[in-house]
């Protein structure tokens, strides 16, 4: 509390302070710390909530594979595969979207005709707008049997590497399907932040660029790619703090189970989040405590993703 | 990548001379080459009768993409062929980015007309096995209202107070960190979110306990950033003359914030509201935590009992995985997104029509 009366302190805007200003002001000061208390909160309460069932544990929970969580007493559980899931799911998004949301970033501030650009940039922010549980019943009802023959064909011809081997899963319930869902759910976002980025190149820069006969692509990867970099970054670690969270669409798509396993063409790897959502409804005895102990490892992982995005974009801001 | 390091210094220069003596494409080159090209694919495709337009705009775009770039590496050199093979490539992203779209609102417009209709808004499920040939969305809609509607009562009054004291009070380190871990609380994962208010419930009211009010709180824990950047972001957008030609006239300061800096950014705190709405209305993994999943009648009460609301309904329906219940929960994510598409529309109108006149 210290920290916080200082600035305070500082600006008495006139010479005395009426009843109003001062009720007011603690409102919203109030509005403002009460934020700060319920992120602490939601640390807080998921450690308590977790802790019975971690002490409980027999099995190592951040390596252990196993979930026998619903039991009176001695469970054993941990997320060693739900993590591996989780982050290949997210890695397998991260991949296929950024390339592609650089492309779409460019596009509209670049490419696109002045007077479509915001109407293009909202259709790209529309994809924002569904929500992730009609992505999940279009990843099952329409995606997955599309990609039945393509995963077949991918073994076929690709099966030599490991990723591909074979038999690829008849249903396509499989992982990279969920990475696929989750990459068009983290498209507009990291697509805005780059827009953003792009926005603001310096056209002293471009113009520069053009002046001296560059091309267009010359001119963006001299003057804006490397203007924009840390945006894009930022952009990307923020899809994959979402990726990583994103639930819905995972728990319909996988079926559950637990397994590691490199093989995105059949089915056996589930996320933390998507497996929280499936159990849940099932937990019994430490279930509950132990789905609220993944919840957190969870909750840890996005922490460190986003705040290490904020942190790279606002270095990126304060350099330009 | 590797095709950035290939033009050295020295022979660019040479190379840019060599430009300016070669010819260059027609300006109606690759519309032309385009229209050629699409409609070519779709001959061969028809004559194999294998149309499928997805396969024939892919083959059309990869098609067309080797030809303009040979002809232009070949007439223009090879600067400009790469340009225009990043000018495709460019192209074909935002192409690629609208497939999904398109295909998720055609798919769920095509599934979901089949059951979308007055008796399926109008119905619950009570009663209705779920094999049955009956029931509909009404209970879903009810709980969807109610609890979004709590949720939006407790996160606009703290999230625009937040934003005022962000704009208008805070200074210094205590601005920085409310700003930053605002930004760090848009990240929440939304099942994290569910699981903070079961953890609360647990203390509070002992293990098992769901309610529509749990799952509002934890949609409020999602909605409060949302609304807290987007009123931050309108209320910086009021100008500083309007604050200073009030307190010269003897104000006090927080006359001023209520009755000329709030209402002249009324619009933009709509709007932003609203769309903080259409962005938790949706959201379903919290929801099977606090409010239930499996309620099936119609509930007003969010104080007492199971909710079910419509993201929920969809889920359950498709957990169930009968052809009946495929059908309700298409005819539900139909619901559900005219609901999230009428709140982005409108958001957009109020923003556009009421935005203040003098920027």
């Amino acid at each position: 509390m210290t920290t916080t009366d200082a600035p305070k302190a500082a600006p008495p805007p006139t010479g005395k302070r009426r009843m109003g200003d001062v009720v007011f002001a603690g409102t919203a000061r109030g509005s403002g710390i009460l934020i700060l208390l319920i992120l602490a909160g939601v640390a807080a309460f998921l450690i308590v909530q977790a802790w019975p069932s971690l002490a409980a544990n027999t099995a190592n929970f951040l390596t252990s594979q196993e979930w026998e969580a619903n039991v009176r007493e001695s469970p054993a559980f941990g997320v060693g595969a739900l993590a591996f899931g989780t982050v290949l799911a997210a890695a397998i998004a991260l991949l296929l979207a950024t390339p592609v949301a650089i492309g779409i970033a460019l596009f509209i501030v670049y490419y696109a005709p002045r007077r479509l650009a915001s109407l293009l940039g909202y259709l790209v922010d529309l994809l924002a707008a569904i929500p992730s549980v009609v992505y999940g019943l279009w990843g099952i009802g329409f995606l997955a049997p599309q990609l039945v023959p393509v995963y077949e064909g991918m073994t076929r011809y690709l099966g030599w590497i490991p990723l591909f081997a074979g038999p690829a899963s008849t249903s396509a319930r499989t992982i990279l399907t969920a990475g696929v869902v989750l990459a068009v759910m983290i498209l507009p976002i990291i697509t805005a932040m780059s827009r953003d980025v792009f926005h603001q190149v310096p056209q002293g820069h471009r113009e520069a660029a053009l002046a001296m006969g560059a091309t267009r692509w010359e001119m963006i990867r001299l003057a804006v790619l490397p203007f924009g970099k840390s945006g894009i970054v930022g952009g990307a670690m923020l899809g994959m703090g979402r990726a990583l969270g994103e639930t819905m669409a995972v728990a319909m798509i996988l079926s559950p189970s637990l397994a590691v396993s490199w093989n995105l063409l059949q089915s056996g790897n589930q996320t933390i989040a998507g497996h929280i959502a499936l159990q849940y409804p099932e937990a019994t005895g430490y279930g509950v405590s132990a789905l609220i102990a993944a919840g957190l490892v969870l909750f840890a992982i996005t922490l460190v993703v986003n705040m290490g995005a904020r942190y790279v974009v606002a270095r990126g801001n304060k350099e330009s | 990548m590797s095709l950035t390091t290939t033009p050295p210094p020295g022979p660019g220069m040479s190379a840019t001379a060599n430009d300016l003596r070669r010819g260059s494409l027609p300006h109606h080159f690759p519309a032309l080459l385009l229209a050629a090209t699409a409609a070519v694919v779709a001959g061969v495709l028809l004559a194999f009768s294998s149309f499928g337009f997805v396969l024939w705009g892919l083959l059309t775009a990869v098609a067309y993409t080797v030809i303009v770039v040979t002809a232009s590496a070949r007439v223009e050199g090879g600067r400009k062929a790469r340009d225009r093979l990043v000018t495709s490539l460019v192209y074909g992203c935002f192409l690629l980015a609208m497939l999904p779209l398109v295909s998720v609102l055609w798919t769920v417009l095509g599934n979901g007309l089949a059951r979308f209709d007055p008796y399926f808004l109008s119905v619950s499920m009570n009663g209705v096995l779920p094999s049955m040939d009956a029931g509909g969305a009404y209970h879903a809609i009810v709980g969807t209202l109610a609890i979004t509607g709590m949720a939006t009562l407790i996160s606009v009054p703290i999230g625009v107070m937040t934003a005022v004291y962000l704009v208008e009070y805070a200074e210094g380190r205590m601005k920085r960190t409310i700003m930053f871990f605002v930004d760090v609380m848009t990240g929440i994962p939304s099942i994290v979110a569910g699981l903070f208010v079961v953890a609360l419930w647990i203390i509070l009211f002992g293990p098992g306990a769901t309610n529509g009010a749990a799952g509002a709180i934890s949609l409020a824990v999602l909605m409060i950033p949302v609304v807290v950047r987007s009123s931050e972001e309108m209320l910086r957008l009021v100008p500083q003359d309007l604050r200073e030609a009030s307190y010269a006239l003897g104000v006090p300061k927080w006359r001023t914030i209520t009755k000329v800096v709030l209402p002249t950014s009324a619009a933009g705190l709509t709007t932003g509201i609203m769309l903080a709405i259409a962005r938790v209305i949706g959201e379903t993994a919290p929801l099977i935590l606090t409010a239930g999943s499996s309620a099936v009648s119609i509930n007003w009460n969010l104080f007492d009992g199971q909710m079910m609301s419509l993201p929920v309904f969809i889920y359950s329906q498709v957990r169930m995985g009968g052809a009946v219940n495929y059908e309700r929960a298409w005819a539900a994510a139909l619901t559900l997104i005219l609901v999230v598409m009428l709140l982005f529309f409108l958001a957009r109108m109020i923003g556009r029509l009421f935005a203040p006149k003098a920027r």
